[in-house]
């Protein structure tokens, strides 16, 4: 309906730096007030079509970013491509701390920003409004925005140690502002302050291979070092979080018995009784007629149950395939012995015992037995009289012990996690001004006080 | 929205006029910057060609501000030190005009406000400087000297030959945006808000080769 809605802006046509003459590519279609010269790094004023300059570099230091400008990714459910890169630091006590900015820009939604320190990565938009002053039980600054309480994590001189590409503000090489961050994990608050002008953003932290696959970045992202100030605590360090997690594991083992108990098929394929004559003289091992153990490796319950008195046995056994010729050895010790003893009569009944083969493939079987007992080494009356026992073979049981274990395991690190937590609180605050987190008095000296808001 | 039609003077085009309370306009054909004394129209100026487009919204564009509709109908170009930013004319179905600012696509919503309180004079307002006006407490986060750069459309006022002034921005906690302006004297005080971009509901945007809104 409006004729002049249909007219497209072109791609902003290729201009020429006035100092080197390299081509350079303006992708902000003028919302940039700066651009600086890949090649030459001489820094232009944008928003002259001439690029006149305002900065000739001084080489220092050339740093490569690591999202190529010009590439585009969709984050945070818009399109946003990267227009400019500065690296900025800081300098504590004689030593400086780098970071670097990307600045990415869509031409309807705007600027946005992605700050790296150590391949710890956030994403900053800016902030409209501007947070509340407080303070925390502490004594320790605050700042309160959108429900969120954040807490004072440095404050410093932000010196600009090199620039490539667009900036929707004038940036040189060398301009200093005042830098405040304030953290509530994994989100951030942070000011920059000049004399004229105070700007906040909100940054939120974000995983570098997000960026990574956003980017269509070749290879993976760098692997984060150290602890960032609005990293996630990598160990859950809220309370009462370690203990969902452990009920939520264990309910999740507590199904899965449910169900595998539910699923296993207990099949006897076995249950014969036997006589032991341990008085008898020649061949003492027998064999049971063959069976089937169906389908695929499962498990294979063995019980027996002896009729002894004041007696041992034990009841050696084998489980053979007929087709590999495949052995399982394996045994069992029954025995009952009962009296009476200053008068007090006395039992131990261990007259039926059961143990779990693991893990027995399908196929054929039979079950070759060997009983022992005393009378068959020495010879005492008692034991010579026969033993009877039952031999019964349940294919694929239910199996509990390693449910009982995997709730264990769960458990073991619980007690430790809270501290781990703490401790990485720790590391988080240690390249704070204060050295400790927030819930720690701390007097900070002069020089790096930067609460004062204003004048 | 009646519109009046009216020639220019300068080289005989329709002018029309997409907002009946409109004080001056700019010829889309000769560009002369035209000022209305009732029904008739006085060149005033000449639009130098205007710098490089840095907003998708243009003359003509569409939007929704708390569910009224309104129209773009004219602009103000200010460029300072270290960028520009358009305050664009806007009118609503309901008659009301005010203003769709747009600094590096951080849009705003502001309306002209009687100042409750006197407004400091320009000299002695600095940043962090605090300011109530309807209840709302707001504080001077950024100190401008802005100059005119350009004017395109029908605006309110005559406004084609201002020279360098200070613009005052100021914040609230809670998202309200004011401006207080001092190209007149006593200085004249926008009271608005920040808006999403997509809460404007824009229409008839400008387009931009390889992209899409």
């Amino acid at each position: 309906m409006n004729p002049a809605a249909r007219k497209i802006v072109p791609k902003p046509k290729a201009l020429n730096c006035p100092s080197c003459g390299s081509a350079i590519e303006l992708r902000a279609m003028g919302a940039a007030a700066t651009v600086v010269c890949s090649y030459c790094s001489t820094t232009l004023d944008a928003t002259n079509p001439q690029l006149v300059i305002l900065q000739k570099w001084q080489s220092q230091i050339t740093v490569q970013p690591l999202i190529p400008l010009g590439s585009r990714g969709s984050l945070f459910g818009a399109v946003w491509e990267a227009i400019g890169f500065q690296q900025r630091g800081i300098n504590v006590e004689g030593t400086n701390y780098f970071w670097r900015e990307y600045v990415l820009f869509n031409p309807y939604k705007g600027f946005r920003y992605l700050s790296e320190y150590d391949n710890h990565w956030s994403f900053v938009t800016p902030l409209p409004s501007i947070p509340v002053p407080g303070a925390n039980s502490a004594g320790r600054p605050t700042m309160a925005h959108g429900g969120v309480v954040y807490d004072h994590f440095q404050t410093a001189q932000a010196y600009t140690w090199f620039v490539i590409g667009e900036f929707p503000w004038q940036v040189k090489v060398g301009e200093v502002v005042t830098a405040a961050d304030y953290v509530a994990p994994p989100r951030m608050l942070s000011s920059e302050a000049t004399e004229n002008e105070v700007t906040w953003s909100a940054g939120q932290y974000i995983d570098g291979n997000d960026i990574w696959a956003a980017f269509q970045l070749p290879g993976a992202a760098p692997p984060a070092i150290g602890a960032y100030s609005i990293q996630p605590s990598p160990v859950v360090s809220a309370p009462g979080r370690p203990w969902k997690l452990f009920f939520l594991f264990a309910a999740l083992l507590f199904g899965m018995m449910i169900l595998f108990a539910t699923k296993a098929r207990q099949e006897t394929v076995l249950n014969e009784t036997f006589t032991f004559q341990p008085a008898a003289t020649g061949e003492k091992s027998l064999v049971t007629k063959s069976f089937d153990l169906k389908g695929d490796s499962a498990n294979l319950q063995v019980e027996v149950n002896g009729e002894l008195e004041n007696a041992w046995a034990f009841i050696g056994m084998a489980l053979i395939n007929e087709q590999t010729g495949q052995a399982y050895d394996f045994g069992r010790q029954i025995s009952y012995y009962h009296g009476v003893d200053g008068g007090e009569s006395w039992t131990e009944d261990d007259r039926s015992d059961s143990t779990i083969l693991p893990s027995i493939p399908g196929g054929r079987y039979y079950l070759r037995i060997e009983p022992e007992t005393e009378a068959a080494a020495g010879s005492t009356l008692r034991a010579a009289s026969p033993i009877r026992y039952s031999v019964k073979l349940v294919r694929d049981v239910p199996f509990y012990f390693r449910y009982i274990l995997g709730v264990f395991l769960l458990f073991l690190p619980l007690p430790f996690m809270g501290r781990k937590g703490s401790n990485f609180e720790q590391l988080r605050w240690m390249e704070s001004d204060y050295g400790a987190p927030p819930n720690v008095a701390v007097s900070l000296s002069d020089d790096s006080s930067g609460e004062d808001d204003d004048e | 929205m009646s519109q009046p039609s009216a020639i220019c003077p300068n080289c005989g085009a329709p002018i029309r006029f997409r907002w009946s309370s409109a004080i001056q306009t700019t010829c889309e054909y000769c560009k002369s910057i035209l000022v209305r004394h009732d029904v008739n129209l006085t060149k005033v100026g000449q639009v130098a060609d205007l710098p490089p487009d840095i907003s998708p919204i243009q003359i003509g564009t569409e939007g929704r501000y708390r569910d009224t509709a309104f129209q773009v109908v004219g602009r103000i170009i200010y460029s300072h030190a270290v960028g520009a930013w358009n305050e664009w004319h806007i009118v609503f179905s309901n008659g009301s005009s005010g203003w769709l600012s747009d600094a590096q696509a951080e849009y705003a919503v502001s309306f002209i406000s009687a100042p409750e309180s006197p407004l400091p004079p320009p000299d002695q307002i600095y940043r962090g400087f605090e300011y109530s006006q309807q209840g709302v407490r707001l504080s001077v986060t950024t100190l401008t000297e802005a100059s005119y750069e350009g004017v395109e459309g029908e605006l309110p006022f005559q406004f084609w030959d201002k020279t360098t002034c200070r613009f005052a921005d100021l914040r609230s906690i809670d998202g309200r945006f004011a401006t207080i302006d001092y190209t007149e004297s006593p200085p004249l005080l926008f009271l608005g808000e920040f808006v999403d971009f997509d809460a404007l509901r824009l229409v008839n945007l400008k387009e931009f080769e390889g992209w899409t809104a």
